[in-house]
């Protein structure tokens, strides 16, 4: 396998009509490319894709609305290395079409709503700042409001350098929401795809309740020539890949891109929203799975005692000699 | 946040002096260290181990403390003193098992109800193959997600140097306060200068431009308040740096602990959930949900003139060229 280098320009010449793959070294033509998914039909190397095309691979047509789009990112820092951040800002946005590095919006997957966050790594190195993390927040703050899943699919070099601190705050501006989400017992999917560094995936994208790769994705916390530079010593080949995540029990699996709507319509159906608790469950009659079924389950066996802690109320076992604590018998034992 | 924005201009030979005298304090070699501080500040503090499940990361310590009799869990960030300590202490810069163990006391404070008090002093989290291995982005993400709903009041101070998310990995807190030459940045100067300078000889430029000085930091909204260092600074007194950052705990818990349970988390959230400069403009989607309408339908389905077609989002946001190698994030 050969190693791709995530930051460093490809040696792969692009003329108008086809591109050599980096992996295999065959020539595709570009539209044949496009319509196998940006996956090269002969190695089955998974080529970066833009948010455009990620819409169409995973949400039902016409379904996805994208929200707050007027989000801007300004210059907080005044920052100006060999160019100032706003120029820098400028030319990505005409280079790509998109405002910010990230966009969120409202779709569905197989009929299933769910508020999706996508990264674009043309944009900036998909640099999570201010505006790309507040985007992540109300998209992950939307989905506990309908009480619907939460998907991210994250491509990014990590938190942007040009807002120094205020982007490495992202990171839990982004994970706060998270703690609310599992509250409220809402799913959250995390797709990783090449590549996934630095800031974003020491955040959000390592917390999802599932967590899905593309195959061969460079996924890691250092960028290699930051890893290789700081540490001194030679790197392993591929010890940052998707593989070797899966290997150590970091994701879930490997989803090749012609499986990825597939296998999410499947994880939402078996990943349901947990019922709403709307405080007016009071009857051990509808008690489930959920956290509160085993709660007033608990509160049966042990008493009033869990259940004033816990502010339901559960029906009382008729006294049988045996004290607060016996069990109720199940319908096969009466 | 308050809105401030400077003309984006290099940094001055001044402010570029300035800045990089600064990292060079929160770097010195004779600065308190967290076990320093821990033993001037605290009345007793039993120091605890291992993250249960790997190893003892010593570039992290932590353990139950008495301060002023009241008990509080305590964790930071250790350096050496000298070359053998720094070695053995991987000079500050914690594997994952340090954050693991980390969550470990974080989840005892919880448990007991005791407040928890950070110090920051770290260049960041490890890279390299073994720590990657064991998962250091998640170590320190579920880090960050636990501090974030901890039930317990938490102050941080950053001591020395707050490293991007090897430092926030313990430093997310209802207060979080800098010692005077502290910093907090989201790279280290030298690893943001490789990139957007492509010179690591231009770290003092870069510290400039990062404004990471805790003066800075407290102008940003990103700290609360900055701990006076006494005399030339933190090094040359560890009794008095001690007084000031106990003063300044004491009075931080005196004011969040009164707040309830609901109170703090709800206040915790939105300081995080403000964080940053986000501009709303009326900048519309590129693709504007329609109405259903059967006249745009079929005239769609028959490409009728007078009914565009709608653009798909892969024209509107293709798949472009890879990013430039400067414009990487952290």
């Amino acid at each position: 396998m050969q190693i791709k280098l995530p930051f460093s320009r490809r040696r792969e010449v692009t003329p108008e009509t086809w591109t050599v793959c980096p992996s295999c070294e065959s020539q595709i033509f570009n539209r044949q490319l496009e319509r196998n998914l940006r996956v090269c039909p002969t190695c089955g190397h998974h080529f970066r894709m833009g948010i455009g095309q990620r819409i169409e691979l995973m949400l039902d047509d016409g379904s996805f609305v994208e929200h707050d789009a007027g989000l801007d990112s300004g210059d907080p820092l005044g920052f100006h290395d060999q160019k100032p951040y706003v120029d820098r800002l400028e030319a990505a946005r005409i280079k790509t079409g998109l405002r910010e590095a990230a966009v969120w919006g409202i779709g569905s997957i197989e009929g299933q709503r769910v508020a999706i966050g996508l990264f674009d790594f043309h944009f900036m190195g998909g640099s999570m700042g201010s505006v790309v993390g507040e985007k992540l927040a109300r998209c992950f703050e939307a989905a506990l409001v309908e009480r619907i899943p939460a998907i991210v699919v994250s491509a990014s070099g990590g938190a942007r350098m040009q807002e120094g601190t205020l982007s490495l705050l992202q990171l839990a501006k982004t994970t706060a929401p998270l703690v609310r989400l599992d509250a409220a017992g809402i799913p959250f999917i995390s797709i990783l795809t090449d590549p996934t560094t630095g800031g974003v995936l020491a955040s959000f994208a390592s917390l999802g309740d599932v967590i899905l790769a593309e195959p061969k994705a460079l996924i890691g916390f250092a960028g290699a020539r930051v890893a290789s530079g700081t540490v001194g010593e030679e790197l392993p080949e591929g010890f940052q890949s998707a593989e070797s995540l899966l290997e150590h029990g970091f994701v879930d699996d490997i989803v090749p891109r012609s499986e990825l709507r597939p296998t999410l319509s499947r994880l939402l159906r078996l990943l349901p929203v947990a019922a709403a608790d709307d405080g007016l469950q009071t009857t051990g009659d509808t008690r489930g799975w959920g956290p509160i079924g085993v709660l007033s389950g608990m509160a049966e066996r042990f008493g009033t005692a869990v259940s004033e802690t816990i502010g339901i109320e559960v029906e009382q076992p008729p006294a049988d000699g045996s004290g607060p604590a016996s069990r109720r018998p199940r319908e096969d034992e009466r | 946040m308050s809105e401030i924005v400077l003309s984006a201009e290099a940094p001055t030979a001044e402010a570029i002096e300035s800045a990089w005298r600064r990292v060079q304090l929160a770097r010195h070699p004779q600065r308190p260290r967290t076990l320093d501080l821990i033993a001037l500040i605290f009345d007793d503090f039993a120091e605890l181990h291992g993250d249960r499940s790997f190893r003892d990361d010593p570039a992290i310590v932590g353990g139950p403390a008495l301060l002023e009799g009241r008990p509080v869990m305590v964790i930071g960030h250790q350096k050496g003193k000298d070359t053998e300590s720094n070695i053995s202490r991987n000079f500050g810069s914690p594997y994952p098992e340090g954050f693991r163990k980390a969550q470990r006391l974080m989840r005892l404070a919880d448990k007991l109800g005791i407040p928890l008090v950070t110090f920051l002093d770290t260049a960041g989290a490890f890279p390299g193959p073994a720590a990657e291995e064991r998962g250091q982005a998640e170590a320190i993400a579920s880090s960050i997600k636990l501090m974030t709903g901890l039930q317990v009041p938490i102050v941080v101070v950053i001591i020395g140097e707050g490293g991007s998310g090897g430092a926030l990995a313990i430093g997310v807190g209802d207060e979080v306060l800098a010692l005077e030459n502290a910093t907090y940045s989201v790279i280290s100067p030298e690893g943001c200068a490789a990139i957007l300078w492509r010179a690591p000889e231009s770290a003092p430029t870069a510290a400039a431009a990062m404004r990471m000085t805790a003066a800075d930091q407290l102008e940003l909204g990103v700290i609360d308040g900055v701990i006076e260092e006494p005399g030339e600074g933190a090094h040359a007194d560890h009794a008095g740096t001690a007084a000031a950052v106990k003063q300044a705990i004491l009075g931080t818990l005196g004011r969040i602990t009164r707040l309830d349970t609901e109170a703090l988390l709800t206040t915790r959230y939105a300081r995080l959930r403000g964080i940053g400069l986000v501009r709303e403009t009326e900048v519309a989607s590129p693709q504007l949900p329609q109405e259903p309408s059967l006249r745009r339908r079929i005239g769609r389905l028959l490409r009728l003139p007078g009914v565009p077609r709608r653009p798909r989002w892969s024209e509107i946001w293709p798949s472009g060229e890879d990013a430039d190698a400067n414009e990487e994030g952290a």
